[in-house]
């Protein structure tokens, strides 16, 4: 059996936070009424003139620095031509020879705990097109050109990814990195990250890469691995077969969880990229680029290395709870409140996680505040309830049975019992009502009455419907039974 | 270089402009006379000169990050054939 390896490089399109569109003064807010954040200029009007938004050069520069990028002095826009109605002008403005940010690399985390470095091309700015709805309009396209002319930045990467699990830790980065920064709002389900994925696959240890397929139309992190899956495997069955991979576009479907070929154009695309007469090039001064490196946020890589040195987290704790800015807010309110890094972090990932991942949800999407969970832990922390009954009350607030976590203990009756007199009386009764393991406890060797005392142990706790404290009432059956000894 | 009739109708078809053959076969002429000039520039040493991106020297102004452009979508749709729901038609577009 042949054994193949995955070769992908990734195209993410983000869409930078501007409050205006990249050549035009009008809006770039989501969710207006169809075509009233489109000008003159977003509609190729003749006569319409672009001007560069300086924001979207900021921003772009921004990204750039982050990813320890060469900044070019000079960059140029290029016409990008073809025909579609959502592209009034005939082309798109892009950048094809000259990008505003050239070769850079990005941090990766996998699972393991390890990370990996890949390779960006370059990035490059572009506007974005706009939308075409094909359905209702008596056979013919309706088109909404308020996205037209919105400010997006083309990150490029080298194929040096080698998984679907790679490439969707390059994809989470990349998220981490521009929300931190704040120059997108990372928004995927609202299309401001979207991406292309170039896959092949070769024999292991074969130096040239196989043909590629691009699957468009990826956008969720999810996705991105199962689209990735899929190809792959298509692939190699069709390898194995005796047949050959074309280079193509195909399009991932999510509800069939497939790629399929997208229709073959009759010419292959001759997009006649030129200089764009109506802009200018544009020069970046070093004091400029200096004034931005000064400005960059705490970035992810950072926060990462913090977490772990002033926190004492674990490297996988710390690349986790770091990986997004909603994650490390969330985490950081956690901690704060509760006073205690580590059971913070053990609540963030262990119980909150789950449960998120249990419904699809973000972590911003989450029905248990940072501020809930973080009184939660002190009240494990201050003993006021033991570990069993705080799922007890993360599930009471997941539900929204309370407002706060010592609303739901007082109602739930979850208040640990500590009172040594209480938790006697009911290991007696359980004593009482267990003659015959009482009598195994007896005639077992010493040595194995440690295990034995389990069964007690787990009497007594549902006799105080979990509420008994735990360790107290190991300590106090020992005594009690071996007494009886 | 000359122009055969097929790159012709290839560059027409691209600038989605429709050409009869008789035209077509005027504007192979025309434009292989503009190619012919083209080749005359082609004979000049460039070696070591950076490609021009724009004829006049000067650095792109940039614009500040404002919303200056109100919504004037009525005006806009006057002159278009069809609208919708404020949304402009155009004749179907397969995928």
């Amino acid at each position: 059996m042949m054994e193949w390896e995955t070769v992908i490089g990734l195209e993410v399109h983000v869409q930078l936070a501007t409050r205006s569109k990249i050549f035009s003064g009008a809006s770039t807010a989501f969710g207006a009424e169809p075509n009233t954040q489109a000008c003159a200029v977003d509609l190729g009007m003749p006569g319409a003139l672009p001007v560069l938004n300086e924001a979207a050069v900021a921003m772009a520069v921004q990204f750039g620095l982050a990813i320890d990028a060469e900044i070019p002095e000079v960059s140029i826009f290029d016409r990008k031509n073809y025909f579609y109605p959502d592209l009034p002008k005939g082309y798109q403005t892009s950048q094809m020879y000259h990008p505003i940010v050239g070769r850079g690399e990005i941090e990766i985390s996998l699972d393991d705990g390890s990370t990996k470095r890949v390779r960006v091309h370059h990035a490059h700015l572009e506007e974005d097109a706009g939308k075409s709805l094909h359905e209702d309009f008596q056979g013919m396209t309706g088109i909404d050109l308020n996205r037209a002319g919105t400010p997006l930045l083309e990150i490029v990467s080298e194929p040096d990814m080698r998984s679907a699990k790679e490439a969707a830790a390059y994809l989470k980065a990349i998220h981490a990195i521009v929300t931190y920064l704040g120059i997108s709002d990372g928004n995927m389900a609202e299309g401001s990250m979207r991406c292309d994925v170039n896959v092949s696959v070769r024999p292991k240890g074969q130096a040239e890469f196989g043909t590629r397929a691009e699957i468009k139309n990826v956008n969720s992190f999810r996705f991105v691995e199962r689209a990735i899956a899929f190809e792959v495997e298509r692939q190699i069955e069709l390898i194995e077969d005796g047949g050959k991979v074309v280079q193509e576009t195909r399009l991932f479907d999510p509800e069939l969880d497939e790629t399929r070929s997208m229709r073959t154009k009759e010419e292959a695309n001759d997009y006649r990229y030129f200089p764009c007469p109506d802009l200018l090039p544009v020069v970046l001064d070093q004091a400029y680029v200096d004034h931005l490196r000064s400005a960059l946020p705490e970035l992810p890589s950072e926060k990462r290395a913090r977490f772990q040195d002033e926190l004492g987290l674990s490297a996988y704790d710390a690349g986790v709870l770091s990986s997004s800015r909603e994650m490390a807010e969330y985490f950081d309110i956690v901690k704060d409140t509760c006073g205690d890094a580590k059971q913070a972090a053990n609540w963030v990932q262990g119980e909150l996680a789950g449960a998120l991942n249990r419904e699809n949800l973000d972590i911003e999407q989450s029905p248990v505040s940072a501020q809930q969970l973080g009184e939660l832990v002190a009240r494990v922390l201050d003993d006021t309830i033991n570990g069993k009954a705080a799922k007890q009350v993360f599930q009471g607030l997941w539900n929204g049975e309370g407002k706060t976590a010592d609303e739901i203990i007082k109602a739930k009756g979850l208040k640990q019992v500590t009172d040594t007199g209480a938790i006697e009386s009911m290991i007696d009764q359980v004593i009482a009502d267990s003659p015959v393991q009482v009598a195994q406890y007896r005639d077992a060797e010493p040595d194995k009455r440690g295990k034995m005392i389990g069964y007690f142990v787990g009497q007594v706790m549902k006799a105080s419907r979990g509420t008994a404290n735990p360790q107290q009432v190991n300590q106090l059956l020992k005594e009690k039974l071996d007494a009886l000894c | 270089m000359s122009l055969e009739h097929a790159d012709v109708k290839r560059a027409a078809h691209l600038a989605r402009i429709a050409l009869g053959d008789d035209e077509a076969a005027h504007y192979a002429a025309d434009l292989g006379r503009i190619l012919e000039m083209a080749d005359q520039l082609q004979a000049v040493d460039t070696e070591g000169v950076a490609p021009l991106a724009h004829p006049l020297d000067a650095t792109q102004r940039l614009r500040a990050d404002e919303v200056t452009e109100g919504n004037q979508r009525e005006r806009f749709q006057r002159c278009a054939p069809a609208v919708e729901n404020g949304l402009y038609l155009v004749p179907r577009v397969v995928e």
